[in-house]
């Protein structure tokens, strides 16, 4: 059905003047009946595929197919010693891991923008490029790199220096976040900092800031929503990781991630299904109350994504 | 005059090249490893024993090893051309509609839903699906492998589905609203005005949100590992399998290649993309 | 009048969320006419212009086309053409594909297509550009390509929205004698939007004065400034003063305590009315030869003439004189009777034509007005 031929008040638009007026967005004037058709294949895709799989998520956590409704699968995070050790590490290792992040991707983020415009293109694409090759892969590849007869221990027999154990330290857990999710972090700072107008910072020179003041008063809280952005998505997947803990570690570190595979692995035996599940479901609350705070930092609402 | 001043604008510290130069380093180091190990004459991909391309070969032959990761990779590609061709319809509507809505607090809850896949932990929206789907498997007594193509595409389509939207939408809102209303003057029906006056000028984001979504797709190894099965492996996964013990340099070649792809393929954007730019620059 | 009526709204009301943004408005217009919706922002000008387009369904009353009601027929349909205020050019068509659009669309051979195209290039002046991307034409030049789209299709009638908004003054003027041109040419029944007073009664032959929503006269450029029908469109239309009068007789009324000689009559005896006296019909005088004696409070040089306030017991007066008064003077004040115009009473009495708040705080809020079509526009490029 034509928008055009659509009736009645609630499908029509201010006139094009009357905005102008009070300078608001003007509304798209319309066929409802259009509007709804257009929308509801994706309504419909984010019900089933989205919305109902997290309230299984939510079921899976109370219900057992035997035992029926019980609060054991969450108790059981908060009371076995194992997870809550497995969490505390997750959170230890990602929040390291993003402040990490956070103090080498600014700096380049400021200088990036500071190269000519040529030049940042391509290295933007520079910088996106290894995102675009199998994480499992480059993972695989550090570990082999940090391997004791690897190139970097190899590099240090050179100088003189024995052989160190990489694998199986935090710090290999922690490098592992950080070369995954550091162009996460660098990308949404960039674009804050290149959308920064040249006049704005020129005016602040104008009004008497020397470098450091620039950088503190009107590059920072500008470049803040970038900030927030890529803190968030290094976090989250830091946090949530289980792989990058395997590979790095050699089992010697287990993460939230690790024990979420494990116990979905073994399905329905020993309610892994169900430990599976609360898990996931306590996961979910913690980064959302994480993120939340985050976003509160930044006002703009545009914050979470890039 | 000018000349000085562009160079005052561009100016990088010498120390600050030095600090991105090494961040280049950090972050190319696997990759480096990866292609010059791909040329190992050894068996392993720890230690250089001497130059040869026989992993290209041994990967093209498709014996063992190699054809499992051949094969994976064809349903890599059939998985993501198809998740990315389907999510970009939908992606694409769903941007048409979210734009036409007129309640403000309704298309903020609809990019609220939207944005669920994207802040969610992929471990987290992949163990939401696979519920469901061993729910509904359970329900009507369908064992996972048989359908697992289809769970994986479902999967794949819904983690798409954001990213084609969010990069639709913005190229509608600064579309002039009164081209689609000029097309339906000059007698176009408002579907026809869509495709002929819209359409040309949101193409760029519909182009994006396909390639993004099809690259998304063929990496994704988090959501799939839990919403595939036997008979449907993809390449990610068969990485994720084959990574458990030390693995041959056949997969690193497969690597170098689809790495020598993407490298050829950004440069050509990032060519033709300055080439439009100074063409516009000239005007 | 009733001859060739070939549009017809009939009570037409449109509201938005609870606003009413027409107000019951009825209105012909007759075959071959030029004709100008006249108001400022947010009177109802342009959606006017979209109900007749077809963009907007009315919540109640008709629209008539050639004796037929089209209520329900969408706008592709239609046979008018609308130019937008942005021109909505393609931006992925060149000139040629632009104005060949319709055309294609309607399933036209390319063979017809070309000469059509072309003779209209022709007439907007735009032949030799038929090539060049959109994005390359000046903004008169797009305004001309706008033009040549919409009359491919030889449209019955042709919207014309703000069009001239974007260009700059001399740009402007140029259009203005372009369109009337144009308009003669073909024939077709130009529909016109503007707020500026001065381009409407310039090109029309028609104008409709519209305000909240409602049309408050409609008439020949030259009865809607001489014979405004009330206060609003006195005001609206160039320069009033607007004074309480009371109306002692036929053709003789009574302001500020004087009684004048008028040419109207049909008033009950003793009716207030407001009375219309343009600027440039006050006559300074010196104080003794004057029926109304004030004092020179403000002069602005204009080029051509000077801009005078002139207070007469607490009311001001704005008079445009070629000689200039120092301010301080005492001055008499003289009125001919054909100078004077009498209004009945309406809703807008005492709101207008009283220039003791006119100051420098109405041209910058002109200017502030200006200034943010201006930044809307640059948004938009």
């Amino acid at each position: 059905m034509p928008e055009s031929v659509n009736k009645g008040p609630s499908s029509s638009a201010p006139a094009g003047e009357k905005i102008r007026k009070t300078a608001k967005p003007k509304k798209k004037k319309a066929g409802t009946f259009g509007t709804a058709l257009a929308n509801t294949p994706f309504v419909v895709w984010s019900a089933a595929f989205i919305i109902i799989p997290l309230l299984f998520v939510l079921y899976y956590s109370f219900f057992d197919p035997e035992k029926g409704f019980s609060i054991e699968y969450i108790k059981v995070f908060f009371t076995e010693p194992m997870y809550m050790k497995a969490f505390g590490l997750s959170a230890l290792y990602s929040v390291i891991a993003t402040l990490i992040s956070l103090v080498i991707a600014y700096p380049f983020a400021y200088f990036l923008s500071k190269v000519s415009p040529a030049s940042q293109r391509l290295q933007m694409v520079l910088i996106m490029l290894p995102m675009w090759m199998n994480m499992l892969l480059r993972t695989y590849s550090w570990n082999q790199i940090l391997q004791d007869n690897g190139l970097i221990n190899k590099l240090l027999g050179v100088f003189g220096i024995s052989s160190v154990h990489f694998l199986g330290t935090p710090g290999a857990v922690i490098l592992g976040m950080v070369y995954n999710y550091l162009p996460y972090m660098i990308l949404p700072i960039y674009t804050a900092m290149s959308k920064i107008d040249r006049p704005l910072l020129e005016a602040s020179e104008d009004l008497g800031c020397n470098g450091f003041q620039k950088l503190r008063r009107v590059i920072f809280p500008l470049s803040l929503s970038g900030v927030i952005s890529g803190v968030i998505m290094v976090f989250v997947p830091s946090i949530s990781t289980f792989y990058i803990s395997q590979k790095m570690s050699l089992g010697k570190v287990t993460l939230i991630g690790d024990i979420i595979e494990q116990q979905i692995k073994l399905h329905y035996a020993e309610g892994g299904l169900n430990r599976g599940a609360a898990m996931s479901l306590v996961l979910m609350i913690i980064i959302l109350i994480a993120t939340f705070i985050m976003n509160r930092f930044s006002d703009e609402d545009e914050g979470v994504l890039m | 005059m000018k000349r000085v001043r562009k160079n005052r604008e561009y100016a990088v510290p010498v120390p600050a090249k030095v600090f991105m130069a090494l961040i280049y380093v950090f972050l190319y180091a696997p990759l480096i490893i990866m292609v010059v190990f791909s040329f190992n004459s050894g068996n392993g991909t720890t230690v250089f024993e001497g130059v040869s391309v026989k992993w290209y070969g041994e990967l093209f032959s498709g014996r063992g090893s190699s054809g499992e990761y051949l094969a994976a990779l064809k349903n890599s590609l059939i998985l993501a051309v198809s998740s990315a061709v389907v999510s970009t319809v939908l992606g694409t509507l769903a941007a048409v509609g979210v734009y036409r809505l007129k309640s403000r607090k309704l298309s903020e809850a609809f990019m609220t839903v939207n944005n669920i896949p994207m802040m969610n932990p992929d471990i987290v929206t992949g163990v939401s699906m696979m519920m469901m789907f061993v729910f509904v498997g359970t329900l009507i007594g369908t064992s996972g492998d048989k359908v697992n193509f289809w769970t994986l595409l479902i999967a794949h389509i819904t983690f798409n589905i954001p990213y084609v939207l969010l990069n639709v939408l913005p190229k509608l809102r600064a579309t002039d609203r009164s081209i689609m209303e000029a097309a339906m003057d000059l007698g176009c029906t408002p579907v026809k005005a869509f495709f002929k006056a819209v359409m040309p000028q949101i193409i760029p984001g519909v182009i994006s949100g396909l390639l993004m979504a099809f690259t998304l797709s063929f990496d994704d190894f988090v959501i799939s590992y839990y919403v595939s099965g036997n008979d449907f492996v993809t390449l990610p996964i068969k990485i994720y399998t084959a990574v458990k013990k030390p693995v041959k340099p056949n997969l690193y070649a497969l690597y170098s290649i689809i790495f020598i792809v993407i490298l050829l393929m950004l440069i050509g954007y990032n060519l033709l993309q300055n080439k439009s730019l100074k063409a516009k620059g000239k005007k | 009048m009733k001859e060739n009526m070939i549009l017809e709204l009939k009570n037409i009301t449109v509201s938005f969320d609870g606003e009413t943004v027409l107000d019951n408005l009825n209105l012909s217009i007759r075959d071959g006419e030029f004709v100008t919706f006249l108001g400022a922002s947010g009177c109802g000008k342009t959606t006017t212009l979209r109900v007749i387009a077809g963009f907007i369904t009315p919540d109640s009353g008709d629209v008539f086309f050639d004796g037929g009601r089209i209520n329900d027929l969408p706008p592709y349909k239609r046979q008018v053409n609308t130019i937008f205020q942005r021109y909505a050019l393609f931006p992925h068509l060149n000139v040629f594909d632009n104005v060949a659009f319709g055309l294609k669309v309607a399933g036209m051979k390319k063979e017809e297509i070309r000469p059509k195209v072309e003779e209209m290039l022709e007439l907007v002046n735009m032949k030799a550009f038929a090539h060049r991307k959109i994005h390359t034409l000046s903004g008169g030049q797009q305004q001309r390509v706008a033009i040549a789209r919409a009359l491919v299709n030889s449209p019955r009638i042709l919207l014309l929205d703000e069009p001239l908004a974007a260009l700059d003054y001399k740009l402007r003027k140029d259009m203005q004698n372009e369109l009337r041109r144009i308009q003669r040419a073909t024939g077709i029944t130009f529909i016109f939007v503007t707020h500026d007073q001065e381009e409407a009664l310039s090109m029309s032959d028609t104008v409709v004065v519209m305000n909240e929503g409602k049309i408050q006269q409609i008439g020949s450029p030259t009865d809607i400034y001489n014979e405004p029908q009330n206060a609003f469109v006195a005001d609206f239309i160039g320069e009033s003063n607007i004074i309480d009068g009371v109306m002692l007789e036929d053709y003789k009324v009574r302001l500020d305590g004087r009684d004048f000689e008028c040419l109207d009559k049909g008033f009950a005896p003793k009716e207030p009315v407001d009375v219309v006296i343009r600027p440039e019909d006050v006559d300074i005088v010196p104080l003794e030869k004057g029926k109304l004696e004030g004092e020179v409070t403000a002069i602005t040089f204009k080029g051509d003439y000077y801009e005078m306030i002139v207070d007469v017991c607490g009311f001001k007066w704005m008079v445009q004189a070629t000689d200039e008064t120092k301010v301080g003077t005492k001055v008499g004040l003289i009125i001919e009777p054909d100078a004077i115009h009498i209004m009945k009473k309406s809703k807008y009495s005492g709101m207008f034509g009283d220039y003791s708040t006119f100051s420098d705080e109405m041209d910058q809020m002109d200017a502030e007005e200006e200034a943010l079509e201006q930044m809307e526009e640059s948004d938009n490029a």
